[in-house]
């Protein structure tokens, strides 16, 4: 069983039927039985970083997270919230990767939407993949580069497509969204 | 680097799509959820499905087509057509379209951008614009193309921007159906006037055009339908060509 975390953030049923296509069942729950007795959790996220965060702090969930030990994957804005800090909204996260997250300068279109290329890829959520390989991204913040940095992309400068460190990963991308690079990425993560 | 995206559209009528399609593999041209997938798996970079259907009764036909298409596609889609307020955005959402496209209601009620982009995130807000040059400038119709509005183009984008729009879908109706390529000038104009991505509209007839478009313009989306759907350009001959044009494309 797979743990979906809900804690009000859109984009939680799209997780949901990814993982379904790929053959695993899956539970949307801000239960922390339920989550600790899932073989993978799963922290999906679309949304604001400040209010996302203050829900996670009412569900008293903030901490409850950094001592997950079971394999972890933040999408998104559940990639971001594991980061330090974050510029929406100027709040704390939950400090799981040492990078900030910032707002991107207005030398390009803002939000970055659309299919770019990952980089220098590394760990075991990139298995099978070759980079330069096209991902789907919509988002206006990034993470900057940081010693957890396990996939780089480039719009206006190079940030982190992903992230990990021990059991926890993370992507900026969409891999539920990312058509059959995407549903590999997922599969990687669920095979940990 | 950033990819410019090709999205068919579809046109959907009491949840099934309008347009007959010739593609020699699918069984049922009517199906919006066969056809999608063929779009998927031909390389489309987006779907956008565009609900045509008159009556409030079919809308429930609507949510139900949706969320078979979230089960089923596994790339972004954009669901437009009939959304009038909030809860209609959110019954959308929620059934599993990334984002809705709203057109005539946010023209009449701007605040609707904001309340979905506040509640949902400006990602989810393709603000859509149906624009006619009449003398020398290009403004806003309504209510498909038959009313015109008092708004300026150039002004209502700006506009759209500053309420929370993620993005915008720019039809030109001196284009759209003529297959004469797409409107160039409004689409530089706009794209390089706000800051969010301009997914351009009307007029694609040949691979020729799109090259046109991504070169002379800061659009980072082309919209086409009729050239997809009867086949006369299929989408992977297309991405092929936009490459060996240096054109920044998703293989």
């Amino acid at each position: 069983m797979i743990a979906i975390i809900d804690y009000n953030a859109g984009n939680v049923s799209s997780v949901q039927n990814a993982l379904k296509r790929l053959g695993y069942e899956s539970i949307i729950t801000r239960d922390k039985d339920e989550i600790l007795s899932a073989d993978k959790v799963i922290l999906p996220g679309v949304g604001e970083a400040s209010t996302a965060m203050s829900y996670l702090k009412e569900y008293e969930l903030d901490t409850f997270i950094k001592e997950i030990k079971q394999p972890f994957l933040g999408i998104c804005l559940g990639m971001q919230l594991m980061c330090t800090s974050s510029e929406e909204g100027t709040t704390d996260c939950l400090g799981i990767f040492n990078a900030r997250v910032k707002l991107f300068p207005p030398k390009e279109k803002v939000p970055h939407i659309g299919w770019n290329s990952l980089y220098k890829l590394k760990g075991g959520l990139f298995k099978n993949i070759n980079a330069p390989e096209d991902v789907y991204f919509v988002h206006s913040f990034y993470a900057e580069l940081c010693e957890e940095t396990s996939a780089e992309c480039n719009y206006i400068f190079s940030f982190s497509a992903a992230l990990q460190k021990d059991n926890f990963y993370a992507t900026q991308f969409h891999p539920e969204k990312s058509a059959t690079v995407g549903e590999q990425i997922l599969k990687n993560f669920l095979a940990l | 680097m950033l990819k410019k995206r090709i999205i068919p559209c579809l046109d959907i009528k009491d949840g099934r799509t309008v347009k007959g399609i010739n593609f020699v593999d699918i069984q049922d041209a009517g199906d919006p959820i066969e056809l999608a997938k063929k779009y998927v798996q031909q390389g489309a970079d987006e779907l956008v499905f565009l609900d045509i259907t008159a009556t409030i009764e079919k809308r429930v036909t609507l949510i139900e087509l949706v969320k078979k298409i979230a089960q089923e596609i596994n790339i972004p889609f954009t669901v437009g057509g009939g959304i009038n307020s909030l809860e209609d955005a959110a019954r959308l959402i929620k059934a599993g379209a990334d984002k809705v496209s709203v057109n005539s209601s946010a023209v009449k009620n701007p605040k609707l951008i904001k309340e979905i982009a506040d509640k949902f995130g400006s990602q989810c807000v393709v603000v859509a614009i149906d624009t006619k040059l009449i003398e020398k400038d290009w403004m806003v119709f309504v209510h498909g193309g038959r009313t015109i509005t008092l708004l300026k183009t150039l002004d209502w984008v700006k506009e759209v921007e500053r309420l929370g729009a993620g993005e915008v879908l720019l039809t030109s109706m001196n284009n759209d159906g003529t297959k004469s390529g797409f409107a160039l000038d409004i689409s530089f104009s706009v794209s390089n006037l706000i800051n969010i991505p301009v997914i351009a509209s009307g007029g694609a007839g040949s691979k020729e055009h799109f090259v046109d478009l991504f070169k002379n313009t800061n659009i980072s989306a082309g919209l086409a339908a009729s050239i997809f759907h009867y086949g006369e350009l299929p989408i992977p001959k297309l991405k092929e060509y936009l490459i060996q044009q240096n054109i920044p494309i998703r293989k």
